[in-house]
């Protein structure tokens, strides 16, 4: 039996949907309910729902031997696990936004306001330029608004909030999409199991 | 006679497994001293497992750390005798951030070290008593080795940036292709000179099956040598539950040649971890050359049965008339007769006994079965 962390939402449902026409289907997940464990024994696949960036600690410390996470949260953990597929699926970026027209002065100290510090950290080191990181978990779109930040570092999908709120991307930090992931234990004793999931869903890939 | 009920914990079984293993084959116990002057992991922090040191200043000033890592403290104590080999074993506790917990952990930690005029020998013995260390742990497991000078023989063949090369070891370590394949396609890599990379990355199989697909990738003298010594060291290995996983990417400042992990099924992470270290040896200043490797005893905790129901099979109840030797008597008699007892005044809250005995002018009489 597989035990595999899907990520709650919308990005969750289109991955099922891979697994399901990859041979993995477990028609009780779309029935309307509030269970958070779906099994079919036939297929030998258990699927739990948890949150999207909870899927790596579920795989990396073995509750689940594979799951679906975003590239931005493997980037961010850094989760100890084995990344065995790029579904080309949620795809969106990571990226530097600013109020538009903002000029960044580098006799100065950048604000930087995130909720992925780790990544942010790592990027404005990589470019040797001092930063004041203030770390955020939510709307952090709000932060240039009022002149808590400077810039701030998220994910862009379509730029519709970004544009709603007179901000605009001055750089791309890095491609996001969603990664099959797998746990290192469990990747050497369902050896057989995760590889031929892996090679059905790589059949699905778009 | 021991109790039934009394089960040495995995950790103490396997400690006591692991030493009469490692001194069958000749290796002295390493004691150490808790502390270390902190200096010595400052000069080679990447050699260790996670950075985070606890340190406190000592009587006469100096920065001292709690170990966080044993092999550090036996090279620097290590003097190089040209043709002499040093083989030490060890059973510590280091201190050090765990895994995804961000905390200080105390982990006790096993393992052994071959320092010196290491040979294939050296090397097949210290490999093979790796796998016969996890197989004393669990019959379900696994160890997956790889071979760092094979890996960077086909990075320099593939000739990659320095940059692109430390990205692609990075995505190699965590088996991704894709991303190993936008390396390759930004740093403009033909296909013919990517392709063996990627035969190489798809390499986890038991090691005749393994070395064959190696063997296959180039075909040239220098290419057959290094498979042929590969070879030759895996032969002492049975041909189950050892696979060849180039994924085993330990740092490369520190490591060369051989390197490996062992996993046991149940256990998340990886249990045991070695190599050759003959790098980190050349850091410190010595000119012989190391293998070793740690076992994560703690780790074992994961493979514990459910904690039993009882807290003890009979608790004894008596009063204060009692005379001592009786009751000493009574207590003897039942742990003969392979049940845990516990001689008290009163049952203690929550206290969950199998069953409760009273001592009542000489005889025992049972005062309620669980």
């Amino acid at each position: 039996m597989l035990n595999i962390a899907l990520p709650k939402g919308r990005l969750g449902e289109t991955v099922y949907a891979m697994f399901e026409a990859a041979g993995y289907e477990c028609p009780a997940i779309r029935e309307n309910n509030r269970r958070l464990i779906f099994e079919n024994e036939a297929a030998g696949v258990r699927y739990f729902w948890v949150k999207p960036s909870d899927v790596a600690i579920y795989v990396e410390r073995g509750a689940a031997d594979v799951g679906v996470a975003g590239r931005d949260i493997l980037l961010e953990y850094e989760p100890d696990v084995y990344e065995l597929l790029d579904l080309k699926t949620g795809v969106c970026r990571m990226a530097v936004a600013a109020p538009a027209g903002f000029r960044d002065d580098v006799r100065r100290t950048l604000k930087v306001a995130t909720k992925f510090s780790h990544i942010a950290q790592t990027y404005y080191a990589a470019l040797g330029r001092e930063i004041d990181m203030i770390h955020l978990n939510g709307s952090i779109e709000l932060a240039p608004i009022l002149g808590l930040s400077d810039v701030i570092v998220d994910i862009v999908e379509t730029g519709t909030t970004l544009r709603e709120n007179h901000l605009e991307v001055i750089d791309t930090v890095v491609p996001i999409s969603a990664r099959l992931i797998a746990n290192k234990s469990g990747y050497t004793f369902k050896n057989q199991a995760i590889c031929r999931l892996t090679e059905a869903l790589s059949g699905q890939i778009r | 006679m021991i109790p039934e009920t009394i089960r040495l914990r995995r950790e103490e079984q396997a400690t006591f497994r692991l030493r009469q293993l490692y001194e069958a084959y000749g290796y002295a116990q390493y004691k150490m001293s808790k502390f270390e002057e902190y200096d010595l992991y400052v000069r080679n922090k990447s050699f260790l497992v996670s950075d985070n040191v606890i340190t406190f200043t000592d009587t006469n000033g100096r920065l001292m750390a709690l170990k966080p890592d044993v092999t550090l403290s036996i090279v620097k104590n290590t003097k190089d005798t040209p043709g002499a080999r040093r083989k030490v074993y060890y059973n510590e506790n280091v201190y050090r951030v765990a895994g995804s917990s961000r905390a200080f952990k105390e982990i006790l930690q096993t393992g052994l070290e071959c320092i010196g005029a290491v040979d294939d020998y050296a090397i097949a013995e210290v490999l093979s008593l790796a796998r016969e260390s996890l197989a004393l742990i669990s019959p379900d497991h696994m160890l997956n080795v790889s071979h760092l000078g094979i890996l960077s023989d086909v990075l320099d063949r593939v000739g990659v940036s320095p940059d692109g090369r430390t990205a692609l070891l990075g995505h190699i370590g965590h088996k991704n292709r894709h991303d190993a394949e936008a390396v390759c396609n930004a740093e403009g890599i033909p296909p013919a000179r990517r392709a063996p990379l990627g035969a190489l990355m798809a390499i986890c199989s038991a090691p005749r099956e393994a070395l064959e697909a190696l063997a296959a990738l180039y075909d040239d003298d220098a290419w057959r040598a290094r498979i042929a010594q590969l070879s030759r060291i895996l032969s002492v290995l049975p041909g189950e539950r050892v696979r060849l996983d180039f994924s085993v990417v330990n740092d490369m400042n520190y490591y060369s040649g051989l390197v490996f992990q062992g996993f046991v099924n149940g256990i998340p992470e990886s249990i045991l971890s070695g190599g050759q270290y003959d790098r980190l040896m050349e850091r410190m200043g010595h000119s012989a050359a190391a293998v070793g490797f740690a076992v994560y005893l703690s780790h074992l905790e994961a493979l514990e049965e459910a904690p039993s129901a009882y807290d003890v099979d009979t608790v004894l109840l008596y009063d204060a008339d009692t005379p001592p030797d009786a009751l000493l008597g009574a207590v003897r008699a039942l742990t003969a007769e392979g049940v845990t007892v516990s001689a008290q005044r009163s049952l203690a809250p929550k206290q969950r006994a199998r069953r409760v005995l009273r001592w009542q002018a000489g005889e025992l009489k049972e005062v309620t079965s669980c």
